[in-house]
């Protein structure tokens, strides 16, 4: 089968293929055979310095060309997917870190609050308490009032 | 059992290897032609380039089903004629969105020649041949442009020129026979 198709013919294509004979262009016809025959030579000499010119090119560039290794051309799909999926994995754990460290650093600041509040309370009462006691002893130390002295002279008196 | 599969397994190991090693000799004997025949198709150092190391990585992926019924010169020539031939239909299908083309021109080209023992006069004369037959091949169809390039850039026999593009003889020869009309028409004008 024929690399070409004929779906894939270029316009002019499928003429030519049915051309088996060459076909001389017009200019050609006026030409006569002593012009054919300098210009036969001529042909031949210009398809070998094209065919030089042609390989002196291809060695240039092939030679000058980016060394690269033969090898089967790496899909980059499944590099990419690895990489975005180990990209979701990493913000996603590094979330859940980051709001467990703000949990802890919260509860240790209410941890904190808290105790000051409790240290504040703690003494308050102390406060409290201190003064309670000493309105009660200076309620205790009071004079004996004057209606009750006899009495206690003689509570006195009886100890002698 | 066990024994015949730890064998088999060997087997295709080894038949793996030499395949492998039969490639590799394939590449290197046979890339610079196919480099330069893209080269002298496209007129593109890039384009052949790309074109050439996706024919061999073609093969490469085919090399198993390569039955050695041509030779793999011939083989490798008609699947770079393949890519060559898919990669101008997409250009053409792609016009609109890019019409970007890194070929040289034909006077860029035409600058090629070995520097023999010629005189200044007989270079600028075989440039301007070459420059000629560029020129000539412009006016070309892709079939014409690959059997003129496969008989004179490859001096490729008609009968490989066939089994190459999968013409017969006849259309090979019809083919070949405008183009070299069209290069002797142009030489003609030149005078």
């Amino acid at each position: 089968m024929s690399i070409w198709e004929k779906s894939n013919e270029l316009p002019g294509d499928a003429a030519e293929v049915s051309v088996v004979e060459p076909h001389a262009e017009n200019q050609d016809q006026i030409l006569d055979v002593e012009q054919h025959q300098i210009l036969d030579v001529e042909l031949d000499e210009a398809l070998r310095n094209f065919k030089l010119s042609v390989d002196a090119w291809s060695e240039a560039a092939y030679s000058n060309r980016p060394v690269a290794q033969f090898a089967p051309r790496r899909n980059w799909r499944p590099a990419a997917a690895w990489a975005l999926g180990c990209a979701l994995v990493a913000s996603s754990v590094s979330g859940v870190v980051y709001q467990r460290h703000e949990h802890q650093v919260k509860a240790k600041q209410d941890a904190a609050i808290k105790l000051v509040e409790q240290q504040k309370q703690a003494a308050d009462r102390q406060v409290a308490d201190e003064d309670l006691l000493a309105s009660v002893d200076s309620d205790v130390s009071r004079q004996v009032p004057s209606a009750m002295e006899p009495l206690a002279q003689m509570a006195e008196d009886e100890s002698k | 059992m066990a024994a015949g599969s730890v064998l088999e397994t060997m087997d295709k190991a080894t038949a793996a290897e030499i395949a492998a090693d039969e490639f590799a000799r394939v590449v290197s004997q046979h890339r610079p032609q196919i480099f330069r025949f893209l080269l002298a198709s496209t007129r593109d150092i890039d384009l052949a380039e790309t074109l050439t190391q996706e024919c061999f990585l073609k093969a490469h992926r085919n090399w198993s089903s390569f039955r050695g019924e041509s030779s793999a010169m011939t083989w490798l020539m008609r699947i770079a004629i393949n890519l060559q031939k898919d990669h101008w239909r997409n250009r053409r299908m792609r016009f609109w969105r890019t019409t970007q083309t890194h070929s040289v021109d034909l006077d860029e080209a035409s600058e090629w020649l070995p520097s023999g023992e010629t005189s200044a006069e007989q270079q600028m004369l075989a440039k301007e041949q070459v420059r000629h037959v560029w020129k000539a091949m412009d006016g070309l169809s892709d079939r014409q442009r690959t059997v003129f390039l496969l008989r004179y850039i490859e001096e490729r026999e008609l009968s490989e020129i066939a089994e190459i593009t999968g013409l017969s003889e006849g259309t090979v020869k019809a083919h070949l026979s405008r183009a070299v009309g069209r290069v002797r028409t142009q030489l003609g004008r030149s005078k």
